[in-house]
C-alpha cells in the first residue's frame, strides 16, 4: 500500500457520526482513518488510494467562525499532505454545502491540492467553488450517496494520478465554467451549416457557446466639485513609454503598467507609443495623446477646471484580453487609486 | 453564374529554372519569380524557400497565405481590380494548384502576423501545415511608411501566386468542381420548398493591417455588398489584414471560403443558397449600426429564412456580430453565428465581449488564448525572435532550446471564424 495515493476527507458532524443538529456546534477535529462516507469512498479506490484521515466539523461552528476555522482546517490538511482532498457530498444541505465549498476553494487555491466534492446543482455553495474543485452532481438528498461516491472516487483517482479529466458529461461533475479548446472531427463551417439546417427544420441542436450574463456595475457617486478633484488617466489603448519597459503584451494582456507623468504636459512621441495589436497604430504613434489625452487633462488642470491630474498614468492592452483579467486589473488599479485619494478616472479604450 | 474550378493536385514543390507542373510536382523558377517581384521598386530583396508538410520547419512572421491559380476562361487572370484589370469573377474556368500555397514572410509590419509550423504540435493548430508552401520572404527598401510597406508585401504575395499559378494553364486537372447558381427567381422556381439561406461574412475594415478588399475596393468605405456565391471563391476578395493571426481570413481562405463551400453543398438539396453579403466591421458605433441594419435589410429583401454569420477578429466586432444576430432574429431570420473566444489562458473568462439572448446557435472556433508549446524547429524561415512582439506571444515566448510558447492568437488560422479549421471549445 506504500505507493498508493493519500486522500484526506472532510465531513460534517452528521456524516462524521457524531450527531445531528444538537452537535452542529462542534469545532473541527482530525481523526486518523476513514469515517462515514469515507469508508465507502476508500473501497471504491480499489486499493489504489487510502483515506489517511477524516476532518469533522459542525456545520454551525464552521459557518459562524469561517475565517478562523478555515485556517485551522487548512493547517490540518497541510500536515496530512494528501494527494487529493475530498469533501462531502453535501447534496442540497445549505450550511454543509457552504462549508465544503469554502474549504474546497481554499485547498485548491492556497494549497494547490486537487479537490473533489459533491453537491446538488442548486446547493448555495456550488457557485463559489465549482471553478476550483470538481463538484460531482448529486441528487438533493443523502439517498444519492451510492450514486455520487463512484464518480467522486473515479475523479479523485484521476486527479491523484495526474490522468486527464474528461468532459463533465463523461465524468459526472458540474461544468466548472472552463472553456476547453479541443480539436474535433468536423470543421466549423460544416458544424454551422448542420446547426442551421437543424434550426430550419425545427430539430434539436446545441449551441457551442451559451451566452454570458453580464454583471451590472453600480456607478460611483458623481464628483461634487471638479475643481477640487484629482483625476487619473487610464487607458486600454496600449500607450507605454517607448521600449515598453514592462513588456505589456500586444494582445491578451497579462499585466498593466503605471508610469510617472507628474512632470509631463503631454504623452509625446517619440517618448511614448502604443504596443496595442488591435488597431492601426500609425495615428496613435504620431500623437499618443490621441489615445490617452494627457495634454487636455493638463490644460484643464492649469485652467483650474479640474483640481489635479494624478501623478501616475495607468495602461494596458485591451485587445483579446480576457474579461477575468480585466476585472483583476480594474480591481488592482481601482484599489491603488482609491488609496491615493483619486476622485475620478478618465478611462479610454480603442 | 457558372464557375468550373479545376483542381490540379500538387504533391511537392521544387525550386528550379522554369515554372511547371509535371506529375503533381510544382517546379518554380526561383530567379524568374524574384526578378518578377523585384520589378516593384519598393522591394529590396526576395528570399524564396519551400516548406513541406511534416518537415521540422517554422515559418514566422507570416503575413498572408494565397492559393496559386490561373484563369483559363472568362474574367481576367490574377486578382481583378488589384493585380489585373477589372473583370467579373465567378464565371468561366479557373485552374487551382490544389495543395500548394504562397506564404508571405518578411520584416514585421504589425503585431498581428503569425506562425505556421509544418510538423508536430504546431501543425495540429494551423490548416497551412497541410499545404506545400512556397515561402516568399519580402525585404522592402528603407524608409517606406508602414501603410506602403503593408501594401508592398500584400501585392507581392498576390503577384507571386499569379506567377506560379500560370504553371497550371495547360495541365489537365485531377478534379473539376462546378459551381452554378442562377438568378434568385430561377432558383426559387426550381426549389420552391427549400428554405432560403444567405451568408453574411463580416470582414475587418479598421486601418493598417485591418482591411479587406473586394475587386480592389477597400470595404471600409462601402455599404455591405451582395456577392454571388461564386465571386469570392474566384479571387474577388483579398485580405489586407492580420487582425490576430489565429482568426484573420487569409486570402487563401477567401479563395476557399469553407462556409461558401459547405452551403453550396446543400444548395438544391436542403437549402436555396442566395449568396453572400460582405459586411464591413467599422470602428464606430454608427458604422456598426449602419452595417448591421443594412445587412439585415438585404437579407429581408432577398426573403432569407436563415443566415450564417461569420466574424473576423474579436473584441469590438463581437458587437457587430450580435447586432446582426439580434436584428435577424427579430425579423424572423434564423441565425447561426461563427466566432471564437477570448476566454483567457485559463479558459475561465466569458468568451465574448458582448452578449445577446438571441444568440442561441453559435459555433466556436476555439479560445484564442489557449497556450501551446511548439517544439524547436530544425529550420526557421523568417525570424524566430518575432514571436516576442506578435499578438499571442510575449517577451520570453521563445525559449532557449528554440521551442516556443504562445497563445493560439499567434498561429495562422487556428481559431478560424469562417470555420475553416477543426478547433472548438467545450464547457468543462
Amino acid at each position: 500500500m506504500s505507493d498508493s495515493f493519500k486522500v484526506l476527507y472532510y465531513v460534517n458532524q452528521f456524516f462524521g457520526q457524531i450527531g445531528g443538529e444538537d452537535k452542529a456546534g462542534i469545532p473541527p477535529e482530525f481523526r486518523p482513518g476513514k469515517i462515514g462516507p469515507a469508508m465507502g469512498f476508500e473501497a471504491l479506490l480499489k486499493g489504489e488510494g487510502t483515506v489517511v484521515g477524516t476532518i469533522i466539523c459542525g456545520d454551525n461552528y464552521f459557518n459562524e467562525n469561517k475565517s478562523d476555522v478555515l485556517e485551522i482546517i487548512l493547517n490540518m490538511i497541510k500536515e496530512a499532505a494528501p494527494d487529493v482532498f475530498v469533501a462531502g457530498p453535501a447534496f442540497n444541505a445549505g450550511r454543509y454545502g457552504v462549508a465544503c465549498s469554502e474549504i474546497s476553494k481554499a485547498v485548491a487555491q492556497q494549497l494547490k491540492i486537487p479537490v473533489v466534492t459533491g453537491m446538488y446543482v442548486e446547493n448555495p455553495g456550488l457557485d463559489n467553488c465549482k471553478a476550483f474543485a470538481y463538484v460531482v452532481s448529486t441528487s438533493d438528498s443523502a439517498g444519492g450517496m451510492r450514486k455520487a461516491l463512484p464518480s467522486m472516487a473515479a475523479l479523485a483517482s484521476k486527479l491523484a494520478k495526474g490522468i486527464e479529466v474528461r468532459s463533465p458529461e463523461e465524468e459526472g461533475y458540474i461544468a466548472r465554467g472552463m472553456r476547453k479548446t479541443l480539436i474535433v472531427e468536423k470543421r466549423g463551417s460544416q458544424r454551422a451549416v448542420e446547426m442551421l439546417l437543424a434550426r430550419l427544420k425545427g430539430q434539436p441542436y446545441e449551441t457551442e457557446m451559451p451566452m454570458h450574463v453580464f454583471d451590472i456595475v453600480t456607478p460611483a457617486v458623481p464628483i461634487k466639485n471638479l475643481s477640487k478633484a484629482t483625476i487619473a488617466l487610464c487607458t486600454s489603448g496600449g500607450i507605454v513609454p517607448t521600449g515598453n519597459p514592462d513588456k505589456i503584451q500586444s494582445a491578451s494582456a497579462q499585466k498593466w503598467g503605471k508610469y510617472d507623468i507628474s512632470n509631463k504636459s503631454a504623452l509625446n512621441a517619440p517618448d511614448f507609443y502604443t504596443t496595442h495589436g488591435g488597431y492601426d497604430p500609425i495615428y496613435a504613434n504620431e500623437m499618443p495623446d490621441r489615445i490617452a489625452p494627457l495634454d487636455i487633462l493638463k490644460e484643464f488642470e492649469q485652467e483650474g477646471y479640474i483640481g489635479k491630474v494624478f501623478d501616475w498614468f495607468y495602461t494596458t492592452t485591451g485587445t483579446g484580453t480576457a474579461v477575468n483579467k480585466s476585472v483583476e486589473f480594474g480591481t488592482q488599479i481601482g484599489a491603488e487609486l482609491k488609496a491615493a485619494g483619486v476622485d475620478g478616472v478618465i478611462l479610454t479604450s480603442t | 453564374m457558372k464557375l468550373e474550378i479545376g483542381r490540379i493536385y500538387i504533391k511537392d514543390i521544387q525550386l528550379g529554372k522554369e515554372t511547371s507542373v509535371i506529375d503533381g510536382v510544382l517546379t518554380v523558377d526561383k530567379q524568374g519569380l524574384i526578378d518578377n517581384l523585384k520589378e516593384d521598386g519598393r522591394i529590396k530583396d526576395i528570399l524564396i524557400d519551400v516548406a513541406r508538410p511534416g518537415e521540422k520547419v517554422r515559418i514566422i512572421p507570416v503575413k498572408d497565405v494565397i492559393e496559386p491559380r490561373v484563369k483559363i476562361q472568362g474574367g481576367n487572370n490574377g486578382f481583378p481590380g488589384v493585380t489585373s484589370k477589372q473583370a467579373q469573377c465567378g464565371e468561366g474556368r479557373t485552374h487551382v494548384l490544389y495543395g500548394a500555397a504562397v506564404v508571405t514572410v518578411g520584416d514585421i509590419v504589425g503585431f498581428q502576423e503569425g506562425v505556421v509550423d509544418m510538423w508536430g504540435e504546431g501543425a495540429k493548430w494551423t490548416p497551412f501545415s497541410k499545404t506545400y508552401n512556397l515561402t516568399v520572404d519580402i525585404q522592402v527598401v528603407a524608409g517606406l511608411d508602414p501603410h506602403t510597406h503593408e501594401e508592398t508585401v500584400r501585392i507581392a504575395g498576390l503577384r507571386a501566386s499569379e506567377f506560379i499559378g500560370l504553371a497550371g494553364e495547360n495541365v489537365t486537372p485531377d478534379e473539376v468542381l462546378t459551381f452554378e447558381i442562377g438568378s434568385m427567381f430561377e432558383e426559387t422556381t426550381k426549389y420552391p420548398d427549400l428554405p432560403k439561406v444567405i451568408y453574411a461574412e463580416m470582414n475587418i475594415t479598421q486601418g493598417l493591417l485591418h482591411d479587406t478588399y473586394i475587386y480592389g475596393v477597400n470595404q471600409s468605405g462601402i455599404l455591405p455588398a451582395l456577392l454571388h456565391a461564386n465571386e469570392e471563391i474566384d479571387n474577388a476578395v483579398i485580405s489586407g489584414n492580420c487582425v490576430a493571426a489565429c482568426d484573420k481570413i487569409t486570402t487563401y481562405q477567401h479563395q476557399n471560403n469553407s462556409v461558401i463551400y459547405d452551403l453550396y453543398a446543400q444548395h438544391g438539396k436542403e437549402i436555396n443558397f442566395l449568396g453572400v453579403i460582405m459586411v464591413p466591421e467599422h470602428t464606430t458605433l454608427a458604422g456598426k449600426v449602419r452595417a448591421s441594419d443594412y445587412t439585415v435589410k438585404l437579407a429581408k429583401m432577398l426573403g432569407a429564412d436563415g443566415v450564417v454569420v461569420s466574424e473576423e477578429g474579436y473584441g469590438n466586432p463581437d458587437s457587430d456580430l450580435l447586432m446582426i444576430c439580434k436584428k435577424c432574429e427579430r425579423n424572423g431570420i434564423k441565425t447561426v453565428l461563427i466566432t471564437d473566444e477570448c476566454a483567457g489562458r485559463d479558459g475561465l473568462s466569458q468568451p465574448l465581449s458582448d452578449t445577446a439572448v438571441e444568440a442561441v446557435a453559435v459555433i466556436s472556433g476555439g479560445n484564442v488564448s489557449h497556450v501551446v508549446t511548439l517544439l524547436p524547429a530544425d529550420k526557421v524561415i523568417g525570424n524566430a525572435a518575432a514571436i516576442a512582439v506578435l499578438s499571442g506571444g510575449w517577451e520570453g515566448s521563445l525559449l532557449e532550446d528554440g521551442s516556443m510558447m504562445c497563445e493560439l492568437n499567434a498561429v495562422i488560422g487556428a481559431t478560424s471564424e469562417i470555420g475553416f479549421h477543426n478547433v472548438t471549445c467545450r464547457l468543462y
